[in-house]
């Protein structure tokens, strides 16, 4: 089965099924994944940092609480925290920034880096930034992570 | 004085429908002058919707459309964003510099200048209705344009602007070109803030 993980979402799975998310933009997909338990997991974040936004309840949406989240979700589900790696993708700047500062994109990318390294989950590919879209699946069969993109052609990480 | 886009009055999203009603009629005729056709334009939908609802609305996450970004300031801060499927695309630019080939998957930077254009003159009808309404003064930004997925565009009003901005004004337009019928959506995205300032302006605050 395809399990689908929607925007500020995020869904854990085993094998045979397997994880989409779609249409990443300026979003970031996070794949988690312990081979030997043969459990990974998909988070769709929105934004970095949740202390920006303080009356926003849901973790799912922001890096610096939605990786965490998942991780705690793999290990609950018999993951070790030794074995998780990482892949991610996204983190595009769909149109030029508005300002000097750094845009979204890069930003969700920094925070999500940011927030493995906090757990100290090793990221072993990723496929980030640049200015299209990404569709991202993944299959805890093989551990790879699969891009789609509109124009730019597809990939395997 | 509202604090979030949940406080507006049925008077207020009356003046936001009206407000989409006229910059839709000022499109089609900047249109028609344009491509030197008849268009004609049924009464648009105007909605104002949650960002989600939005993108579910628009359609599939990974359906491929143009996207054209202008941003707004001076009187009012936002951004519009114009969302044009590749039917829509095809007719005006084909309309303007004749047949020749058109797919969103190869679009060359001279059928994409058009189209930003097309995006520009498009903005500016909304936004002229806005200011002549209200008599005040709105910067718009040079148009930027991509061709990708649906979703992945989206996410540009949706992550950048999250913190002020929880709802767009959703204007679904359907025109009659010559008897083809093509729809556009537009996306128009004031900050809370300029918004009410407008609104009192219309005398619409209360």
């Amino acid at each position: 089965m395809k399990i689908i993980v929607g925007i500020s979402d995020q869904k854990l799975c085993r094998v045979p099924d397997t994880l989409i998310t779609y249409a990443l933009g300026s979003c970031v997909g996070i794949c988690m994944f312990d081979k030997t338990a043969g459990i990974a997991g998909l988070a769709h974040v929105m934004l970095p940092d949740s202390s920006a936004i303080p009356a926003d309840s849901n973790k799912c949406k922001f890096a610096d609480t939605a990786i965490p989240l998942l991780f705690d979700a793999m290990v609950q589900s018999g993951a070790s925290p030794s074995r998780i790696t990482a892949k991610i993708a996204g983190g595009a700047n769909m149109f030029a920034p508005v300002s000097e500062a750094m845009s979204i994109g890069d930003r969700n990318v920094e925070a999500t880096k940011a927030a493995l390294a906090k757990l100290g989950v090793p990221i072993i590919a990723s496929d980030t930034g640049l200015n299209y879209g990404r569709t991202v699946s993944f299959s805890p069969e093989d551990g790879m992570m699969e891009i789609v993109s509109s124009l730019k052609g597809n990939k395997t990480i | 004085m509202i604090k979030s886009y949940d406080d507006l009055n049925p008077v207020q999203l009356d003046v936001l429908r009206e407000i989409g009603n006229i910059g839709s009629g000022n499109a089609a005729t900047a249109l028609s002058q344009l491509l030197g056709r008849c268009v004609d334009m049924q009464v648009p939908k105007v909605q104002l919707m949650d960002i989600g609802d939005a993108i579910n609305t628009l359609g599939s996450p990974d359906k491929l459309v143009v996207g054209i970004l202008v941003r707004l300031s001076g009187d009012l801060d936002g951004m519009i964003m114009f969302l044009l499927e590749e039917a829509f695309a095809k007719t005006i630019v084909t309309g303007l510099t004749g047949n020749h080939p058109f797919t969103l998957y190869e679009l060359s930077p001279e059928d994409a200048s058009v189209l930003s254009e097309i995006g520009n003159i498009m903005g500016g009808s909304y936004i002229n209705a806005i200011a002549d309404l209200s008599s005040t003064v709105i910067d718009m930004s040079v148009p930027m344009l991509t061709v990708d997925m649906l979703g992945a565009i989206m996410t540009v009003p949706a992550t950048e602007l999250s913190e002020a901005y929880e709802k767009v004004l959703m204007i679904s337009e359907q025109f009659l070109i010559d008897s083809i019928e093509i729809q556009s959506d537009m996306l128009l995205i004031p900050t809370v803030a300029s918004l009410s300032n407008i609104l009192k302006i219309l005398g619409a605050d209360s």
